[in-house]
C-alpha cells in the first residue's frame, strides 16, 4: 500500500482527522459523539497515517510511545471525578461546572475533562494493540 | 475486654511484622501477655462470684445481628483462667523449648493467635461470634500441629485434624443457626434465660446432632478421637497447651454452656453417658498398647474427655460440680504431665517408656513434680486429683437406676488413668539410671518451673480446695444448674463408700501398674486392627470420597472447550425449551410490529448473506470481508433506529477490527476442515437450536411492555442535572461515569495484555532451551 | 422488521456458535465476533426500535417529550462494542502466540500438548 496518492493524502488526512475526532469529542455533550468515538476516529487516522508512511514514520511524529495515552487517560478521568470530593466535599464523580459557557466549546465542567480522560484512553489502548500487532505480526 | 480478646491476635500480627527481631529476652516477656489476661480475668472474679458477671458489647454487624458481646461469668472465666494460666507457663516453656528456631517468631503468632481465639470462645455471648472464634482455634492448631511443615507425617496430621474438627465446626453453624431460629435470639444469655423448652420443640433432635457433632469432634469424642493421638506430631508446648488443656476443652464448653438449654430429655442423657463411657473405656483401654509418652498421654487425654462428657451427660448438679473441677483438675495434671514429657524429650532424647528410667537421678524438680502430678492423676490424696475423683464418684453414686454400672465404669477408667498417669510421671524417674542417658542433664529453669507450679498448684488446691470454692467452682455451677448451687469442697469426707471406692481404684491401678509392662509388641498388635479403627473408615472413606470426584469431574472435563460448551449449551437448550414449550404461550402481537421499508430489507439480506459467507467460506479473508460486511450493516441498523452514537462507534471500532484482522490474518493458520462431516451436521443442528431459541426468546420478550422509567428518568435530568443534550454520552461520562472509569481501566488492561503478551517473545525454540 | 430482525439475531447467534464448535482456532474468533454482535442487536431491538427519534434532546428545550430511542441500551451496547474490541484483540494475540508456540491450530491438539508439558 506504498502508494503516492495514500501517502499524500494521508499526511492531509492526519490533522484533518484529527481535528475531526477533537470536534467529536467536544460536542459529545450535546450531539453524537464523545470520547470513545472521537478516540477511535483519532486511532483511524494514526492507523492510517502508519500505512501509508510506514510504522516508524508514525512513531517519530508521535514522539512518545501511543501506551502512555493509557495512564495518562485513566489519570486525568479519575481526576475529574475526585475534583468535585475536594473543591465542594460532594461525593466522587458529581458534576462540577464552570459558570458560564465558552465560545465553540460550550460549558467547561467535569464531565468534560472525564471525557477527554476516555478519549485518550481509547487512542492509547487501540494505538498499543494495532502497533503492537503490526510490529510483531 | 475486647482488647483482652484481642490481644493475642494483635500479638500475631505484630509478630507477623517483626518476627525476625523475636528473640531472647523478647520471647520470655512475651508471656506477660496471657500473665496480663490472666490477672485480668482474676480481677473478673469476684463480679462473677457475686451473681453479676461482666457484660460487654460491641456493635459488629447489627443488620446480621452480629454483635461482639462478651460475657464473662464463672463458667466462662473458668475456662479463660486455665487458657491464660496455661499459656503463661507455655509461653514461657517454649522459649526455651524452642530456642534459636528458625521460625520461632511465626510459632509464638499462632500461639498468640490460638489463644485469642480460645478466649474468644469462652467468653462470647453470641453464638455466631462463638463459631467464628471455634473454626479461628481449629485454623491455629492447624498451623501449630503442623507446625514442622518440612515432615510429611506432621503435615497429615494436621490436615486430619482441621479436617475433623473443621467438618465440626460446620455442624456447629448449623447448630446455631437452628437454635438462634427456635429461640429467636443470638445471645447464648438470652437463650439460656428465654423459657424456650427446647427438649419440646420439633427441631430438638436436630439441634441435638449437630451440638454433639461438633463438640464431639472437637472434644475428640468417640469415633471422633482419633485426631488427637495423631496431633501428638505437633511441638510439646503446643499439645500441652491445646490438646491437654484448651481446645479440646472447647467442645466440653460448649456442652457445659448448653447444657441448661439442651438437658432435660434422654436423647441428651443417654448420648453423652453412652458416647462418653465408650470414650473413656475404648481409649483408657488404648493407654496400655502405647509405649510412646506423647501417645500415652493423648489416649489418657481422650479418656479425661469422655469422662467429662460422660459427667455432663449424667447432668446432676453433683456431676455438674464434678465435670467443672475435673476440668481444673485435668487442665493442672495433663499439662504438667505433657511438660514433663517434653522435658524428658529434649533432654533424654526419647519418648520411648520401655527404655526410660532413672531420670531422677538427674533432675530432681521434674521428678518430683512428675510425681506429684501422677498421684494427682490417680486421684490418691492430698491432691487435687483426689478432690475431682471423689466428686466424680459422688456424682456417678446418686445417678438414679444404672448407678451402680456407672461407678463401675468410672473406677475401671480411673484405674487405667493412674496407670498411664504413674507411666508418665514416675516411671522415667524411678529406677536405676542406664548408661545411655547419662549424658542428660538438669534442664534450664524456663524449662522446669512451669511443671514444678502445676505440681504444686495440684497439691494447693487439693490441701485447700475451700480457696477455690467460693470464686471459681460456685459461680461455674451455677451457669450451668438452676437455682444457687449448694456444697462444699472438701479433701476428707470421713470414711465413707466414696472412700473405698478410691482406695479400690488406687489399689487396682497400682497393681496394674507393678503387673503390666508396656511394650512395643504389643502397640503392633493393636495397629493390625487399625483398618476398622474408626480412623481407617475415614480415611477409607475420604480416599474413596476422593476417586469418585475424580471419576465424576473427568465424566464432565473432557479438556477440550468445545465439548464444554456444547453440554452448556445443550443442558441450556433442554431446560429453557421445555419451559417456553410447557408454559409460555407463543404468539405475536402484530400490533407491536414496525413496518418495514426496502432499503431495510436489502441491508437484512445482506446481513444474512455475509453470515453464510463468514461461517461456510474457505477462504480466510473472505471470511473476514464478510464480518465486516455484517458489522456495517448493523451500523446501517443502528442510523436507521435513532442511534448514531452506536452507529458512530460500531463503524469505527469495525474499522479497527477489520484492520487488525488482516494484520494478522497471514500470520495466523491456514483454515483446516477438521472435522467430518457428522460432526458439522451435529453442531449445525444445535447451533441452528440454539438461534432459534433466542428468536423465539426475542419475540416473547417483544411482546411485553417495556419499563422505561430509567430512560426517563434520564431523559428528563440529562440537562436539568447534568447540563447535557446527549443523553447516551451523558449515561456514559455523568450519571454512570463510575462504570466507565472502570471500563477503560478493563481496555487498558486488555492492551497492556497484547502488549506483554508479544513483548515475552514466547516461542517454541526458546522453549526448548528452558 | 422486528420478526425479520429477531430471526437474523437468532442467525447470528446460531453462526457464532457453530464457529465457536469448530476445532479450529480462527473460526473460534470469527465465531466471537458474530456471537457479540449478536448480543448488541439483541439488547438494541429489546430496548424496541424507534425510528427517527434519537435520545438527543434538541435545541432550545431542556427535556425530551414524546416518543425517543431508550438511552439505556444504547449506553450499554456503546461499551459493550468497545470492550468487545479489547477482548477480540487480546483473543487474536492469544490465538497467534499459541499457534507460533505450539504450531497447530487444531484446538485438539493444543489441549494434547498442555498435558504433556
Amino acid at each position: 500500500m506504498n502508494t503516492i496518492i495514500l501517502r499524500t493524502a494521508s499526511n492531509y488526512l492526519l490533522p484533518l482527522l484529527l481535528l475531526f475526532s477533537v470536534f467529536i469529542l467536544l460536542r459529545g455533550h450535546y450531539l453524537p459523539g464523545g470520547g470513545f468515538v472521537g478516540g477511535l476516529v483519532a486511532a483511524i487516522a494514526f492507523v492510517l497515517h502508519a500505512f501509508a508512511n510506514g510504522l516508524d514514520n508514525t512513531r517519530t511524529l508521535l514522539r512518545i510511545h501511543p501506551g502512555y495515552f493509557m495512564p495518562l487517560g485513566l489519570a486525568l478521568s479519575f481526576l475529574s471525578g475526585l475534583a468535585p470530593i475536594l473543591r465542594t466535599g460532594r461525593p466522587f464523580m458529581s458534576g462540577l461546572w464552570f459558570d458560564g459557557p465558552l465560545p465553540a466549546i460550550g460549558l467547561i465542567g467535569s464531565p468534560l475533562f472525564f471525557d477527554i480522560g476516555v478519549y485518550f484512553v481509547v487512542i492509547g489502548a487501540s494505538l498499543t494493540i494495532i502497533f503492537t500487532i503490526t510490529e510483531n505480526a | 475486654m475486647l482488647l483482652a480478646v484481642l490481644s493475642g491476635f494483635i500479638f500475631a500480627l505484630g509478630l507477623a511484622a517483626f518476627g525476625r527481631r523475636f528473640k531472647g529476652r523478647a520471647v520470655v516477656l512475651s508471656a506477660l501477655l496471657p500473665f496480663g489476661l490472666f490477672a485480668y480475668f482474676l480481677s473478673l472474679l469476684p463480679g462473677a462470684a457475686a451473681g453479676q458477671p461482666a457484660v460487654y458489647r460491641y456493635a459488629w454487624a447489627p443488620s446480621l445481628g452480629v454483635e461482639l458481646s462478651f460475657h464473662a461469668d464463672g463458667l466462662g472465666l473458668l475456662f479463660a483462667l486455665i487458657i491464660s494460666g496455661i499459656g503463661t507457663l507455655v509461653f514461657l516453656y517454649s522459649a526455651e523449648y524452642m530456642k534459636g528456631h528458625k521460625y520461632l517468631g511465626r510459632f509464638y503468632a499462632y500461639l498468640g493467635a490460638f489463644m485469642g481465639a480460645m478466649l474468644g470462645v469462652v467468653l462470647s455471648d453470641n453464638i455466631l461470634a462463638l463459631f467464628i472464634f471455634w473454626e479461628l482455634t481449629s485454623l491455629s492448631s492447624f498451623f501449630l500441629i503442623g507446625f514442622k511443615n518440612e515432615e510429611a507425617a506432621s503435615r497429615r496430621s494436621a490436615l486430619t485434624a482441621l479436617g475433623v474438627t473443621g467438618a465440626g465446626g460446620l455442624l456447629l453453624l448449623a447448630g446455631a443457626l437452628l437454635l438462634v431460629y427456635v429461640t429467636g435470639t443470638y445471645s447464648i444469655r438470652e437463650m439460656l434465660t428465654s423459657g424456650v423448652a427446647l427438649p419440646e420443640h420439633g427441631l430438638y433432635p436436630a439441634v441435638l446432632c449437630l451440638v454433639f457433632g461438633a463438640a464431639f469432634t472437637k472434644s475428640a469424642q468417640f469415633p471422633f478421637h482419633f485426631w488427637l493421638p495423631e496431633a501428638m506430631k505437633a511441638p510439646t508446648p503446643v499439645s500441652t497447651y491445646l490438646h491437654s488443656a484448651t481446645m479440646v476443652k472447647a467442645g466440653i464448653y460448649l456442652l457445659m454452656r448448653l447444657s441448661p438449654l439442651l438437658s432435660g430429655h434422654q436423647y441428651w442423657h443417654a448420648t453423652l453417658i453412652t458416647l462418653g463411657g465408650v470414650t473413656m473405656l475404648y481409649a483408657a483401654v488404648h493407654i496400655l498398647f502405647r509405649t510412646d509418652l506423647k501417645g500415652i498421654l493423648a489416649y489418657s487425654t481422650v479418656a479425661a474427655l469422655g469422662i467429662l462428657a460422660f459427667l455432663i451427660g449424667i447432668g446432676t448438679e453433683a456431676a455438674l460440680l464434678a465435670a467443672a473441677v475435673f476440668v481444673l483438675v485435668h487442665a493442672l495434671y495433663k499439662a504438667a504431665l505433657f511438660l514433663i514429657a517434653g522435658i524428658i524429650d529434649h533432654e533424654a532424647g526419647t519418648r520411648d517408656v520401655t527404655r526410660l528410667s532413672g531420670l531422677g537421678r538427674i533432675m530432681l524438680p521434674v521428678a518430683a513434680a512428675g510425681f506429684l502430678v501422677a498421684i494427682s492423676s490417680a486421684g490418691a490424696p492430698p491432691t487435687f486429683g483426689f478432690v475431682g475423683k471423689d466428686l466424680i464418684y459422688e456424682a456417678t453414686l446418686h445417678a438414679g437406676p444404672w448407678s451402680t454400672l456407672l461407678t463401675a465404669m468410672a473406677i475401671l477408667a480411673n484405674m487405667l488413668l493412674l496407670y498411664g498417669g504413674f507411666v508418665a510421671g514416675i516411671r522415667p524417674f524411678a529406677g536405676p539410671l542406664p548408661e545411655e542417658f547419662e549424658k542428660a542433664h538438669m534442664p534450664g529453669p524456663l524449662l522446669w518451673v512451669p511443671p514444678v507450679l502445676l505440681a504444686a498448684l495440684s497439691l494447693l488446691f487439693g490441701l485447700a480446695p475451700q480457696l477455690l470454692e467460693g470464686m471459681l467452682a460456685r459461680p461455674a455451677v451455677a451457669a450451668m444448674v438452676a437455682g444457687q448451687p449448694d456444697f462444699h469442697l472438701k479433701l476428707w469426707h470421713g470414711f465413707n463408700l466414696v472412700l473405698q471406692l478410691s482406695g479400690l481404684t488406687l489399689a487396682g491401678g497400682l497393681l496394674l501398674y507393678w503387673l503390666f509392662r508396656p511394650s512395643l509388641r504389643l502397640e503392633r498388635r493393636i495397629g493390625r486392627l487399625e483398618n476398622i479403627s474408626p480412623k481407617g473408615i475415614t480415611e477409607g472413606l475420604a480416599r474413596g470420597f476422593e476417586r469418585f470426584s475424580g471419576w465424576y469431574t473427568h465424566l464432565l472435563q473432557s479438556g477440550y472447550v468445545r465439548r464444554y460448551v456444547f453440554i452448556i449449551i445443550s443442558f441450556l437448550l433442554a431446560l429453557v425449551s421445555y419451559r417456553i414449550f410447557t408454559s409460555v404461550n407463543l404468539y405475536i402481537d402484530y400490533g407491536r410490529i414496525s413496518s418495514m421499508a426496502t432499503y431495510e430489507a436489502v441491508i437484512l439480506l445482506l446481513m444474512l448473506v455475509a453470515t453464510l459467507i463468514a461461517v461456510f467460506t474457505d477462504s480466510r479473508l473472505a471470511a473476514v470481508a464478510a464480518m465486516g460486511v455484517v458489522g456495517y450493516s448493523i451500523c446501517l441498523l443502528f442510523v436507521f433506529y435513532s442511534a448514531p452514537d452506536l452507529a458512530m462507534t460500531q463503524f469505527a471500532i469495525d474499522t479497527l477490527t477489520v484492520i487488525l484482522f488482516v494484520l494478522v490474518l497471514y500470520r495466523l493458520p491456514k483454515y483446516l476442515k477438521i472435522s467430518n462431516t457428522r460432526g458439522r451436521l451435529r453442531d449445525g443442528a444445535l447451533a441452528l437450536a440454539f438461534g432459534m431459541l433466542i428468536t423465539v426468546l426475542a419475540l416473547e420478550v417483544l411482546n411485553e411492555d417495556i419499563n422505561r422509567e430509567v430512560g426517563n428518568y434520564y431523559a428528563e435530568h440529562a440537562y436539568v442535572l447534568a447540563r447535557g443534550k446527549n443523553i447516551v454520552n451523558v449515561i456514559l461520562v455523568d450519571f454512570r461515569g463510575m462504570d466507565t472509569l472502570v471500563e477503560i481501566s478493563v481496555l487498558t488492561v486488555a492492551a497492556v495484555g497484547v502488549f506483554s503478551l508479544l513483548g515475552t517473545g514466547l516461542d517454541i525454540k526458546k522453549r526448548g532451551e528452558k | 422488521m422486528e420478526i425479520l430482525l429477531a430471526i437474523m439475531v437468532g442467525l447470528l447467534y446460531a453462526a457464532g456458535l457453530f464457529m465457536i464448535l469448530r476445532r479450529s482456532l480462527v473460526k473460534l474468533i470469527i465465531g466471537l465476533v458474530l456471537l457479540g454482535n449478536g448480543a448488541n442487536l439483541l439488547i438494541f431491538l429489546l430496548g424496541r426500535l424507534v425510528k427517527g427519534r434519537p435520545p438527543i434532546i434538541p435545541e432550545g428545550s431542556k427535556a425530551l417529550a414524546g416518543a425517543f430511542a431508550d438511552p439505556v441500551p444504547q449506553a450499554l451496547i456503546l461499551t459493550a462494542i468497545v470492550i468487545s474490541f479489547g477482548l477480540q484483540s487480546f483473543a487474536i494475540i492469544l490465538i497467534k502466540q499459541a499457534y507460533k508456540v505450539v504450531g497447530t491450530d487444531d484446538l485438539d491438539e493444543i489441549n494434547a500438548t498442555d498435558e504433556d508439558a
